[in-house]
């Protein structure tokens, strides 16, 4: 598993729901306001089908996705947990 | 009523009965669950599950309770099993009188004598529909707004008949479900529908004329009067089939002009661009890859 860079996807992903707002990597997502139920299930399902892994229950409290550096963090976590099995 | 949890049986697994159940069994109550179409029924049963999963990004507080155990409360069936042990019923299909009429009809003898019949409507009379029940003191309406489990207050409607016990009873409900009421009275489209669907059918008049682009109506609300989200946005979240069945509604409530539905509002609708459940309506929610 060679390391990839994870946050062009991640950007590319929340720029169809911010269009106009750019995030910085660090912005909180949760405090924009414009997070709703549809836009986190696409998020999760983005994050599953993009980077081929499966988010446990566990891994989905907000801290995980609350940035592009968060989620790109959770990404990395699972793949080097992943490799390590 | 003397269990402290009613039991409820839910009418429709659409967008709004599959929420409601969410909200219900988190909640603590037995839910029964019943649609037309077993493929409704399983799909239902799917976004639950998501929904559960996915409480905690959006703010649910406190212990995470198993989700097995949240969903065992909720039984789903085609034929009404069950509801003999109803509590209450919120019914939740189309907006549509006929469809509507023979849920009721249905009901009225299976549940007992102090079930309260909720109607989860935003158009049609709840006088009409305790008209078409044996029990028009225990109807009352309930406009639950989407996506059920996140919003906080319940338009509630006193038909012609409705007791003061009956609306006793809905706001013990709605409290044990964590949320609050307004309690209005019954006219065509209260007063969230009145208001809303004549301000999204004019936005889209103002599309549908060239005057803006759906983007551009949307920023103005959002950004100049601090709404959440633009009216055509609210609209796509609706669901514009929907929307257009409410608009006539009113049309037809009132036969006042006023409430005509804009022409491309129908073309879309016709077109099978519906808003996100679709995928698409005045905008696209298709996931592009960067």
């Amino acid at each position: 598993m060679t390391t990839h860079d994870n946050k062009p996807a991640i950007r590319a992903f929340l720029a169809q729901y911010f269009g106009e707002h750019r995030l910085a990597d660090d912005a909180d997502i949760f405090a924009t306001g414009l997070v709703n139920s549809l836009f986190v299930m696409q998020l999760v399902l983005f994050v599953e089908g993009e980077f081929g892994m499966a988010v446990e229950d566990d891994d989905l409290e907000m801290e995980n996705f609350s940035s592009v550096d968060a989620i790109d963090a959770l990404i990395t976590r699972k793949r080097s947990a992943a490799v390590s099995r | 009523m003397t269990k402290s949890t009613p039991t409820v049986g839910v009418v429709g697994a659409g967008v709004m009965g599959t929420g409601l159940a969410q909200a219900l069994a988190t909640t603590g109550h037995e839910v029964i669950l019943v649609d037309r179409s077993e493929d409704v029924l399983a799909s239902a049963e799917r976004s639950i599950e998501q929904g559960l999963r996915l409480a905690r990004l959006l703010g649910a507080k406190g212990p995470r309770e198993d989700r097995g155990t949240v969903l065992k409360r909720i039984s789903c069936t085609t034929d009404y099993e069950g509801f003999e042990r109803a509590d209450f019923v919120i019914e939740n299909v189309t907006e549509d009188w006929e469809t509507k009429r023979s849920v009721y009809e249905r009901i009225d003898p299976l549940c007992p004598p102090h079930c309260v019949f909720a109607a989860n409507t935003s158009v049609i009379p709840v006088t009409r529909i305790a008209g078409a029940t044996s029990r028009p003191d225990r109807v009352v309406g309930m406009h639950f707004m989407n996506p059920v489990p996140l919003k906080h207050t319940v338009e509630v409607i006193r038909g012609h008949h409705t007791s003061d016990e009956t609306l006793r009873a809905a706001a013990r409900l709605l409290a044990g479900m964590g949320k609050e009421q307004v309690v209005v009275q019954d006219s065509p489209g209260f007063v969230s529908n009145r208001v809303l669907m004549l301000t999204v059918n004019e936005a889209m008049y103002l599309v549908h004329e060239g005057v803006a682009t759906a983007a551009e109506v949307d920023r103005i609300f959002k950004t100049c009067f601090g709404h959440p989200m633009g009216p055509l946005e609210t609209a796509d979240l609706i669901g514009l089939d929907t929307i257009l069945q409410s608009v006539e509604g009113l049309y037809q409530a009132f036969s006042d002009s006023k409430y005509r539905p804009c022409p491309l509002l129908r073309r879309m609708v016709d077109a099978g661009l519906l808003g996100r459940k679709s995928g698409e309506g005045f905008f696209s929610y298709a996931i592009t890859r960067p």
